[in-house]
């Protein structure tokens, strides 16, 4: 019985990540990122995106800030932003945000406000959407590493 | 194999972005190096004992540090090019132009590439140019060049300890280091050799745009200085 849980679990988390890579969401640098996690550092993978979700969000809120500001005209530092964000995202695999806030900066760079509000509002869904299948992923992970627990007492 | 247990390389990694510096440190802890991180090309200076250019074993300087530093064992410096302060670059001309370090390979990072930067920071003598998101197959690539710095500067040292316990009877062997013929493997304009050995081809994409900014016959004065006598 608890064989077949750790079992079906995994096909679970198969099943995610494959969709995740079939819809672009994720790309092979996840996998990269999957393969520095061993036992000396188990809960590398968790630890790095959840760093990688902190800061992006104070950078997404930096943004809206920015823009929503009626007298807003700091292209440059919006440019700066999406410089840390499309590394970042370039960096754990999340390759559809990384193309989001490429064009995004790219109306920046023309100083195209109604171009970037689109553009951040684009970027703020792709990251929901990540975030939300990560904290899918992580979850049925966790489920799967108790289900194995029970198996091998400690 | 892979029985070591101490690590052979100590890296100092220089970035701004902690989220960089957790990505950074396991990739090289990964790659058996033990790891400083720091972030900011103050620090980085600080933590190698230089600061601002004045040296700490330099007798004529006036320095403002009330602490003595031990001078540390570092095998390589590796920074992020683009932090606020000093840039990467900024960092990497500092530790040139330094007498304690100015044979330190440095490595810049950036994730964005442009090759008047990149070609910038190769003439300034960075050892290696990487665009994010640096690889472990990247980083293990560097290891025969702190393997190499490593031993000459052994090789140094065993030298001057010489010299000091002959009271000048004797003269210095010449240090004789040989150039290993991995050496120009490391040439950018020549990594795509390298690619047959990387696990993901996509990774040769970075290389590429390496190339692109590079041309081919630019000469680069690296390690000419080896072979000569001290």
């Amino acid at each position: 019985m608890l064989g077949l849980g750790v079992d079906r679990l995994q096909a679970d988390i198969n099943r995610l990540l494959t969709s995740l890579f079939h819809q672009g969401v994720l790309d092979e640098q996840f996998l990269q990122l999957q393969q520095l996690q061993d036992d000396t550092s188990p809960t590398f993978v968790y630890d790095v995106i959840n760093i990688y979700f902190d800061e992006s969000e104070k950078l997404l809120r930096s943004l809206r800030l920015l823009l929503m500001d009626r007298e807003f005209s700091d292209y440059k530092k919006i440019g700066l932003h999406l410089n840390q964000l499309v590394g970042s995202s370039s960096s754990i695999g999340a390759r559809r945000v990384r193309n989001v806030c490429v064009a995004f900066r790219s109306a920046s760079e023309l100083n195209n406000r109604p171009g970037c509000l689109r553009g951040l509002e684009v970027v703020e869904h792709e990251y929901h959407y990540l975030k939300n299948m990560m904290h899918e992923l992580f979850q049925l992970e966790q489920q799967r590493l108790l289900a194995a627990g029970v198996r091998y007492p400690m | 194999m892979g029985m070591a247990a101490e690590p052979q390389f100590h890296v100092l990694a220089v970035d701004d972005s902690l989220f960089d510096r957790k990505l950074i440190e396991r990739l090289l802890q990964k790659a058996s190096c033990q790891v400083t991180t720091v972030d900011s090309g103050y620090k980085a200076l600080e933590f190698l004992g230089l600061r601002e250019g004045v040296e700490s074993n330099d007798p004529d300087a006036v320095s403002t540090s009330p602490e003595i530093h031990q001078e540390v064992e570092v095998n390589l410096i590796i920074t992020d090019y683009c932090m606020p302060g000093m840039t990467g670059y900024d960092l990497l001309k500092k530790v040139k132009e330094s007498s304690a370090f100015k044979n330190m390979p440095v490595v810049i990072m950036s994730s964005e590439n442009v090759p008047a930067r990149i070609s910038r920071c190769l003439e300034e003598g960075a050892e290696e140019f990487f665009l994010k998101p640096v690889r472990l197959a990247d980083l293990n690539k560097l290891k025969p060049l702190m393997m190499k710095t490593k031993l000459k500067k052994q090789k140094l040292e065993e030298i001057e300890k010489t010299s000091k316990d002959e009271n000048g009877t004797v003269a210095a062997v010449e240090p004789e280091v040989k150039i290993l013929p991995l050496q120009s493997e490391l040439e950018p304009k020549q990594v795509h050799l390298q690619v047959v050995q990387e696990e993901q081809t996509l990774s040769s994409n970075k290389r590429k745009s390496m190339e692109e900014g590079l041309s081919t016959d630019r000469s680069r004065p690296r390690f000419e200085g080896i072979t000569t006598a001290v």
